[in-house]
């Protein structure tokens, strides 16, 4: 397969960007931050998502949806990062999908028509401290009855007050670091004895610190096998990393784009600033950082979607690159623009908190440079 | 029913196994395990067999069309046949700036007539080529070359100086770029095709700070190159005053292959390392600022590689911004010269050793010495990034 986009992908991305710049530019962002909308993103484009198409990209066709695969996910999710676009799209339609398809048909029919029609909205209690450390899970679950029962505290869980459902990830037994002994529950949002404490983030995105307390959930509430939970956490992982790093990438081209058009458009010393070395030297150096970002991300999408059993290696390169190049592309973009990129009228400084989260969410850099590390051996 | 591709791949590799000589199937030691062909060639065991059954098939140049020596294979096979070349460990039969530089070019530019008189030859190895870009005034502005062509009628008059000539006093022909209209700079220079052998050509090699020395001075002093070598074989690529179009092309290649593809070395020189280095309770490499370095860089070589197979594909298929090789070559040569610091830092004082037999003659600081021309030789990290900056970016002209 080659490493470029083929035409049916090809004519995705032209629908997912003209439909992006159309009906959610940074504008879009912009309104609802300061209308200090609760949700932290719009209901009635939510539904438009569905409408084309987009909320059901990795549901398959037997059950109703597009029957894509994570470079198909990953060109959407570009849109989303070049025009901030708030969304419960990576949570719902590509990790929170995931991990549901990975649990039996039961599940599916019941979650997977409200996600197709955008009526439901997934989010992932994975993490429990402000890094993510998924091997160090220690929030548990014990059977209760026909079910179990759910105490901790989950935190950190991006759209976690407005989510429908959640997809919760704990031990039911084992302890932290063990690899077998977690399973992974579809908890209905609304569930008796669970807490959720909303903030709003440095993006303008909503997160939610939870706490179970005492939570009941049906036996049928698992998704996959009980204490099998790895293998649907790490599809749930695979397909929200390599996701995160598509909106990444998106989130660094945006950036380069409005910086490169800025310093060719200012004049200081009677010369557009575009035309000293200076900055000429650094901005070509990121644009080769940011195409590589790129094809590394492509690459990783390809190879979850083969099945590659190299697919999870590519997938952290994919994030650790993709944040190194757009953390670089979000800071030259301030500095390049003086003292205007300071400024909360100008975009670039919202490109540069996008980023921040993003660099966060499912391990930043340094998490996943340290994951390369372990899968070689070292 | 496997598809044409998996039959070519299962083929393939079973043919490889089959013809590749044991000794070709060693990882590379040093220069002298590269083979670079031409009239006075030098083989180690195995070697010339390699060449020989690999250039039967075409597959020294497995992309190039068949009636000029190739395989004629398509971009899908040629990616099959390195995919199984690496995994099966077979070495590359022929090194070559015929086959990396001129050979491109000829492809593009030249007549029918150059391409069947000039390509076979490369394809086989048989004649080594040299490139006569570079002058003592002229390296990154290249377009100021002095060095003068003048028209005799059947035959042009050369004469000048070039240097940093990569095996000139190895090479067999040359192809140069000469001034042929002193009052143009870009549209006055032509593209030549000459041999070595002609009386007042001179060679006059340079040590580099590796203490190797791979690249000379060459003379010429009234050297006589013929207009013709045959029926419609010109000794002059696409036209007269147009050699800067050729030129700019085969560095486009150039650039292309020095950035190095993402191919060669261990993928993980942290795994490489961390046993020879120590490894802490955990199995760690016991040094952690080395490891967090080692992983940056494995990160770095699997993103390039990743990048290099996409520009190969999106080349192939008529995708790529002309000026992206400029792109490949700064980076590909800024991580490789990261690399070779890391592996001399992971050494410690033991590869400071430069003569030794246990350092095989100091191979491992040479090899790092040597990758600091990555970024100079072809067009420096700096020029590249003038170019970027310029065709790519728009931006504007200081
Ligand atoms: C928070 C804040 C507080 C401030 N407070 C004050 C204040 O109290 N009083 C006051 O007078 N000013 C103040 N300033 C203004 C500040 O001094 C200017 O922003 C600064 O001098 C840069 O000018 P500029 O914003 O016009 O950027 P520009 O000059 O337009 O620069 C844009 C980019 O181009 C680069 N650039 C410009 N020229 C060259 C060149 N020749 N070579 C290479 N690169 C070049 C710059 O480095 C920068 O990256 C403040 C700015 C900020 C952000
Ligand atoms: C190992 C090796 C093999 C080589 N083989 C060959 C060969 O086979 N044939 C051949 O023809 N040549 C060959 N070269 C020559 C090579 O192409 C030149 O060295 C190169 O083009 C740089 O030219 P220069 O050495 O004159 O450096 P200069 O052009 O003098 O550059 C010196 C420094 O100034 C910087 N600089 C120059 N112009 C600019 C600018 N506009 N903006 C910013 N910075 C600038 C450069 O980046 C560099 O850092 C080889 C060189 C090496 C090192």
């Amino acid at each position: 397969m080659p490493l470029y986009l083929n035409e049916d992908q090809q004519m995705l991305h032209d629908s997912a960007a003209e439909f992006m710049k159309g009906e959610a530019p940074v504008s879009h962002l912009r309104e609802f931050r300061d209308k200090q909308c609760k949700d932290g993103f719009s209901h009635a484009l939510w539904k438009q998502f569905a409408e084309m198409g987009f909320t059901g990209i990795l549901i398959g066709e037997d059950d109703g949806g597009l029957g894509m695969g994570h470079v198909e996910a990953g060109v959407v999710l570009e849109q989303i990062g070049r025009n901030l676009t708030p969304s419960p799209f990576l949570t719902t339609s590509v990790a929170g999908v995931e991990a549901l398809n990975a649990g039996g048909k039961a599940l599916r029919d019941k979650y997977f028509p409200g996600i197709l029609s955008g009526d439901t909205v997934l989010a992932l209690a994975v993490d429990e401290g402000p890094k993510h450390r998924p091997d160090q899970i220690s929030m548990a679950a014990t059977r209760e009855g026909n079910g179990f029962k759910l105490d901790g505290k989950k935190q950190f869980v991006v759209q976690g007050g407005s989510a429908d459902t959640l997809i919760v990830a704990v031990r039911t037994s084992g302890s932290a670091g063990d690899d077998k002994g977690l399973t992974l529950f579809a908890v209905d949002a609304n569930a008796q004895g669970l807490a959720k404490n909303s903030v709003r983030l440095v993006d303008s995105a909503m997160a939610a610190h939870l706490e179970f307390d005492g939570v009941l959930v049906d036996a049928d509430a698992v998704i996959g096998e009980v204490d099998e939970g790895d293998v649907v956490l790490r599809r749930l992982l695979n397909a929200g990393r390599s996701g995160a790093a598509a909106e990444t990438l998106g989130v660094g081209a945006g950036a380069m784009d409005i910086t490169v058009d800025y310093i060719k458009g200012r004049k200081q010393f009677g010369a557009l600033i575009g035309s000293f070395q200076a900055l000429q030297h650094r901005i070509a150096h990121l644009y080769s950082e940011m195409e590589i970002a790129r094809a590394t991300v492509l690459k990783a999408q390809q190879m979850l979607d083969e099945g590659s059993s190299k697919a999870e290696l590519m997938v952290s390169v994919a994030k650790a690159k993709a944040g190194k190049a757009t953390a670089l592309s979000v800071k030259e973009g301030v500095q390049m623009h003086g003292g205007v990129g300071m400024t909360d009228e100008y975009d670039i400084g919202l490109y540069m908190k996008r980023d921040r989260a993003l660099q966060e969410f499912m391990g930043d850099v340094n998490y996943h440079t340290n994951l390369v590390a372990e899968m070689h051996g070292y | 029913m496997m598809s044409d591709l998996e039959t070519f791949r299962a083929e393939t590799a079973a043919w490889l196994e089959a013809n590749c000589p044991p000794e070709m199937r060693q990882p590379m030691v040093d220069e002298s395990d590269a083979v670079w062909g031409g009239r006075n060639p030098t083989f180690k065991p195995g070697q010339k067999e390699w060449l020989d059954v690999m250039a039967a098939k075409g597959w020294t140049v497995p992309d190039w069309p068949k009636e000029y020596g190739g395989g004629g294979l398509s971009r899908a096979e040629t990616k099959i046949l390195g995919q199984e070349m690496a995994r099966l460990k077979c070495r590359s039969p022929l090194s070559s700036f015929g086959i990396w530089m001129l050979g491109p070019a000829l492809l593009h530019f030249g007549t029918e007539a150059q391409k069947k008189h000039f390509l076979p030859p490369i394809a086989r190895g048989e004649i080594r080529w040299c490139q006569g870009y570079s002058e003592p005034g002229s390296g990154s502005d290249l377009a100021s070359l002095q060095t003068s062509a003048v028209d005799q009628g059947d035959h042009f008059v050369v004469n000048g100086q070039k240097i940093w000539t990569s095996y000139a006093d190895k090479a067999d022909w040359i192809f140069c770029l000469t001034r042929t209209d002193k009052n143009e700079k870009h549209k006055g220079i032509s593209f030549m095709l000459f041999d070595m052998a002609s009386e007042g050509v001179t060679t006059k090699p340079i040590v580099l700070i590796s203490g190797q020395s791979a690249f000379c001075e060459t003379f010429f002093d009234d050297v006589k190159v013929p207009k013709e070598y045959g029926e419609g074989v010109s000794s002059v690529v696409y036209e007269v005053n147009k050699g800067w179009d050729v030129a700019k092309y085969l560095l486009g290649h150039e650039r292309s292959m020095i950035s190095g593809g993402g191919s060669d070395g261990a993928t993980s020189l942290g795994a490489k390392f961390a046993d020879q280095y120590g490894r802490d309770e955990m199995g760690r490499l016991d040094d952690p600022m080395l490891r967090a370095q080692m992983a940056e860089m494995d990160i770095d070589v699997l993103a390039f590689r990743a990048m290099a197979e996409r520009f190969g594909d999106t080349f192939k298929a008529g995708l790529c911004h002309p000026a992206q090789p400029n792109m490949m070559k700064y980076a590909g040569t800024e991580i490789n010269k990261r690399r070779h610091e890391l592996i001399m830092s992971a050494g410690g004082s033991e590869v400071l050793e430069w003569e030794s037999e246990a350092s095989n003659g100091g191979l491992t600081a040479r090899s790092w010495l040597r990758t600091k021309a990555n970024s100079i030789e072809g067009g420096t990290s700096e020029v590249m990034l003038n170019v970027v900056s310029k065709q790519i970016l728009h931006l504007p002209g200081a």
